[in-house]
């Protein structure tokens, strides 16, 4: 014991006599949530992908800062002509953590567990156009489609398509084990998952040796974690209100940016009267989207009009359609011959949801809606929501990047049907040419927008924060991750 | 001995009924924990491939059977969402809970006696009323609240305490003691204001008996009096609150854990009812309940040993 | 202490009490009209306690909130008085018997509970809410009242004017109810006294990890939640609500002492 702690004693002083030399290389970053397992290919957690995607495990492609696709594991990947079959080239030299080289069979291992009949990932739908996975050698990989698709690199850059080894598939829950630029250390369940750098990283090394997630799940916490300098950065600050005092202190810089987040009021539209459109615009109409960004956001949020990304090239700015008028809500009411309305609104707990939901509520008391409102934990919003579909309104922001298409889901819990969606949805799918992209996209948003399948409210805004020093963090997320690849401290 | 055994016996009936409670009422908590854990994009057979890798495709009565033959020889299950032993990830939280838990109800202590003696021997005073007023703000506070004010002035503006988490043990006694520091403080306050009138009125029932007048009857100088005789049997009642309060606070330090966002046994129980965990919820409580039971039969034994009366 | 005691005691719960009856017909302001444009407003002639993030008075709040926490703690101590004292009086009736047996482990068996963590799960179950949260600290309160009542009754049993009234041929159940309950009113004032302001705290903890009453109804401990972020920029939100808990429940605390010293000359110095 008291030899453990003389070592201790000493690497502490020379870590700190180390660092009062050269700019730090290592970094605490805060989280809201915990994940519940490290293995991005069994779990749908944003949590998982945002201590892992980038650091610990690598796909074929990944997404830029930007949100673009970037080559990852592969180097480079053709198409067919007949747009059937992708084949990629490799990186040679490339190994797990554990030793294990990485080649085309660790590959098609990954994207066959990932759509295997038994398989546990989230996202099964990424990988449903896949037919069979070919190894050509080493370092090149077929990949073969049902269907000709554009959508396969995009389809591989998310975090539940990253490439694992068989050999230590099973354990990836507690003991991730990939072939990023970090290697995972150690989890302190409830506080915090430590990685380290991978040296023997087949890519750039990277600049800082260590990082911690620490999970901090009270908005005040947070705040007084980072004023208290627990915590370097905190890239998804959970209470947008503290974002000004972080900007007026020469300590920290606000990172504000963009989410993929759609954040509507949905509207159950298979029950009545919310089956009627003229009710489900009248409820549009009585929303003040302004109101709810600067009360529930503090500002930080973009109007929508539709289901779309505004930052988006194909996005269609259709927030005038619904604007706020609440005389128009009122005669839309009567129009539909509905009085004495009282609906259900259940809300999830991030604070756009639940502040969001008392000014909504306050919002359509104005035009006659009564709302009794419910506050539920993400199981119970689960249960009853998502899967029982029994509810009439609830606030949820969809962070998943491009996906109007689950309004071609029919059993999706708003339960939108129709066919002259769907058929446009079914188009895009194999659709390559990207002006008739463009096409289909803006029908897609004009059609949900025009049927008012739910109320659009807001892109929800990335209200991040970092200390003085601390950069190359991502601005924006494009997708849910905490990429560290590029983050360093200035001297 | 009977006494002893009787109680023993009483002791297993709470906990083998407490378990059946336990897992009863957890298991009809609605939500399912494969779809949490999976999200709002997984299509059902995932989620049905997910309930079947978990065991939950098996019935109450088996899972309850399979539960509590586990816990006997040490096995508490693996949790849903974590995949890890629940034993071991309560052992873990332990190491933070059982020393917050201690700190507390040592500052308690710390606290609680001076102002109590003080109250005690003048009683009537201004010492007294002040200390008595105190006790009362003390206990009327919400801890969660004081809490609160406490991260403000000590973290936030002073910065002399880190305003929450656990840098874990390794990392030095300290550095540890340290984060414990600001969550003991705000749950040592109400429990200090508690044993302080504890103290108070049963240093003066003793004071008030026949043997302390015939001591200071016979010479003994009044506060020696106090210290030698009337503090020595006052103690009985103070360790009994003493001892139930140390359960309390292993149990009761949810919120407080939640404020510091420390990773201890009610924080992990609350994040696990959150997340539908229900192989932790279960264990947790079942351990608190152990916890609970066993003081409670352990100050029966000493009430029982030091005045044989209670052995009905 | 002894003369301010009881006169402060009194002052505040009246004070409370009052704040929480006018609030039935009137408030300042609408509590549940939102005005984000005024929000995180510091005390002022027309907002004396300010407002809150959206612009509703503080004040207003505070009081709609005192009666929901009142009424909270006063069903609840309800609940407690009216299962617990049956059951202690049944158990102190017959004692050893198996229905004693039954009282006294079903007391072993709640309070071995941790109340917070039962509470938590009831609401888990059955959704959040004033109701769940009413049935939750009820829950813990029956025990209370049980093993307080059978081990006075126990002692009430012994002595003579009960003994007269077996002579007479009363029933148990008779002597129970004319003569062993009229002389435990006082002691149950005094504990339903601290119940009840023990009910508030665990209603303020309940409502402040969103458990109690559900939005737009104000609920103190979910105003000390839903400020605590802004007690940074406006101390104001979050030091108010904090502080009508600490006055209701100080008040009730000295009221229960005092009361406790003028009916219960046993107990004149706390236990």
């Amino acid at each position: 014991m008291s030899f453990r702690r003389h070592t201790l004693f000493w690497a502490l002083l020379a870590a700190g006599v180390s660092s009062a030399f050269a700019a730090r290389t290592d970094v605490t970053i805060g989280m809201v949530l915990e994940p519940p397992n490290l293995d991005p290919t069994g779990g749908a957690a944003a949590a998982i992908d945002e201590v892992v995607y980038a650091n610990v495990f690598e796909g074929l492609t990944r997404f830029g800062p930007d949100g673009s696709v970037l080559p990852g594991l592969a180097e480079s990947w053709t198409v067919s002509d007949d747009g059937m079959t992708y084949t990629f080239a490799l990186h040679s030299g490339v190994a797990f953590h554990d030793g294990e080289a990485f080649t085309a069979d660790d590959v098609a291992f990954s994207l066959d567990r990932a759509r295997a009949d038994d398989s546990t990932n989230a996202q099964k739908a990424l990988f449903a156009n896949i037919d069979t996975v070919e190894v050509i050698d080493d370092t090149t990989v077929n990949i073969h489609l049902l269907e000709p698709s554009g959508n396969l690199p995009f389809n591989l850059a998310w975090g539940d398509a990253v490439m694992v080894d068989a050999a230590s598939a099973d354990s990836l829950a507690t003991a991730p084990v990939g072939t990023g630029p970090f290697r995972f250390e150690r989890w302190v369940q409830g506080d915090r998952v430590e990685i380290v750098r991978n040296d023997n990283y087949w890519g750039e090394p990277v600049a800082l040796e260590k990082a911690s997630f620490r999970f901090i799940s009270e908005p005040t916490a947070a705040f007084s974690a980072m004023m208290a300098g627990d915590v370097d950065a905190f890239p998804n600050f959970p209470a947008p209100e503290n974002i000004p005092q972080f900007e007026a202190d020469p300590r920290f810089n606000a990172i504000v940016g963009s989410t993929e987040g759609e954040t509507i009021l949905a509207m159950n539209n298979a029950s009545p009267p919310l089956d009627n459109v003229l009710v489900r615009r009248a409820i549009a109409h009585a929303i003040d989207r302004s109101a709810i960004i600067d009360g529930a956001m503090f500002g930080f949020g973009t109007p929508i009009g539709t289901h779309f990304a505004p930052h988006h090239p194909d996005y269609v700015d259709l927030t005038e359609d619904s604007a706020f008028d609440p005389e128009a809500a009122k005669a839309l009411l009567e129009e539909a011959g509905v009085e004495e309305l009282t609906l259900s609104l259940k809300l999830p707990p991030p604070s756009y949801a639940r502040r969001g939901g008392e000014i909504i509520a306050s919002q359509l008391r104005e035009v006659g809606i009564n709302t009794d409102i419910e506050n539920l934990e993400w199981a119970q919003w689960l249960e009853q929501v998502f899967k029982g579909k029994d509810f009439d309104l609830t606030i949820v922001s969809h962070t998943e990047p491009m996906d109007i298409g689950i309004y071609a889901r029919p059993d999706y819990y708003f339960q939108y049907d129709n066919p002259v969606f769907q058929a446009i949805i079914e188009k895009l799918a194999t659709e390559t040419d990207a002006a008739d992209r463009s096409t289909l996209l803006n029908a897609a948003q004009e059609m949900i927008a025009g049927d008012q399948v739910n109320a659009y409210l807001f892109q929800l805004a990335k209200t991040g924060v970092a200390s003085v020093g601390l950069t190359g963090l991502w601005a924006n997320s494009p997708t849910q991750a905490n990429d560290l690849t590029g983050v360093s401290w200035e001297e | 001995m009977s006494y002893a055994l009787r109680r023993l016996t009483s002791l297993l009936v709470t906990l083998v009924v407490a378990s059946v409670v336990v897992f009863v009422v957890v298991e009809v908590v609605p939500g399912d924990p494969a779809s949490y854990m999976l999200g709002l994009n997984a299509s059902p057979d995932t989620v049905q491939a997910l309930r079947t890798e978990l065991g939950l495709d098996q019935t109450g009565v088996a899972r309850w059977f399979d539960w509590v033959s586990g816990m006997l020889v040490g096995d508490f299950g693996v949790s849903y969402t974590y995949r890890t032993d629940v034993a071991s990830m309560v052992v873990d939280r332990i190491a933070v809970s059982v020393p917050l838990a201690l700190l507390a109800l040592m500052l308690a202590v710390l606290i609680a006696f001076p102002a109590g003696l003080v109250a005690a021997s003048r009683r009537g005073g201004v010492a007294d009323t002040g200390v008595m007023g105190f006790t009362q703000i003390g206990i009327a506070i919400p801890n969660f609240w004081f809490a609160m004010l406490l991260v403000l002035v000590f973290s936030v503006h002073l910065r002399w305490f880190p305003s929450g988490g656990f840098p874990g043990w390794e990392a030095g006694l300290w550095p540890a003691l340290k984060a414990l520091t600001l969550p003991a403080i705000a749950l040592a306050l109400p429990q200090a204001a508690i044993l302080a009138r504890v103290l108070r009125s049963s240093l003066l029932d003793t004071l008030g008996e026949d043997y302390i007048r015939t001591a200071r009857a016979k010479g003994l100088s009044s506060r020696a009096a106090l210290w030698k005789h009337a503090l020595r049997n006052a103690m009985i009642p103070v360790l009994t609150i003493v001892g139930l309060q140390f359960s309390f606070l292993l149990a009761g330090a949810i919120i407080i854990e939640n404020v510091f966002y420390l990773p201890g046994l009610g924080r992990l129980v609350f994040q696990a009812i959150t997340s539908r965990d229900l192989v932790v919820v279960e264990s947790v409580v079942m351990l608190l309940v152990f916890a609970v039971v066993l003081v409670t039969y352990l100050v029966d034994l000493a009430y029982a040993w030091v005045d044989p009366r209670l052995r009905r | 202490m002894s003369r301010l005691g009881p006169a402060l005691g009194t002052l505040l719960v009246t004070v409370v009490l009052v704040t929480a009856l006018i609030s039935l017909v009137w408030t300042p302001f609408d509590v549940e009209q939102l005005n984000i444009g005024n929000k995180l407003q510091s005390p002022d002639a027309t907002h004396w306690l300010g407002t809150d993030h959206f612009g509703r008075d503080i004040l207003s709040m505070l009081m709609v909130g005192a009666r929901l926490s009142l009424a909270v703690a006063m069903v609840a101590v309800g609940i407690g008085v009216g299962l617990g004292v049956p059951l202690g009086l049944l158990a102190a009736a017959s004692p050893g018997s198996l229905v004693d047996e039954f009282v006294m482990r079903l007391n072993d068996l709640v309070f071995a509970f941790p109340a917070l963590v039962i509470a938590i799960l009831i609401t888990a179950i059955h959704g959040p809410g004033a109701i769940n949260a009413i049935i939750a600290i009820g829950i813990f309160n029956v025990p209370v009242f049980a093993r307080l009542t059978r081990g006075a009754a126990l002692s009430l049993w012994t002595r003579e004017f009960v003994m007269a009234a077996r002579v007479a041929g009363k029933g148990a159940a008779r002597i129970s109810v004319e003569h062993i309950l009229p002389n435990l009113a006082n002691l149950l004032i005094v504990q339903a006294t601290i119940q009840f302001s023990l009910g508030i705290l665990a209603e303020a903890g309940l409502s402040y990890v969103g458990l109690g009453a559900q939005p737009p109804l104000p609920s103190w401990g979910r105003m000390l939640a839903e400020s605590q972020t802004l007690i940074s920029i406006s101390p104001h939100v979050a030091v108010f609500p904090g502080l009508a808990i600490v006055v209701t429940v100080l008040g009730l605390n000295l009221l229960g002492d005092s009361l406790r010293d003028r009916l219960d000359p046993r107990l004149s110095h706390e236990r």
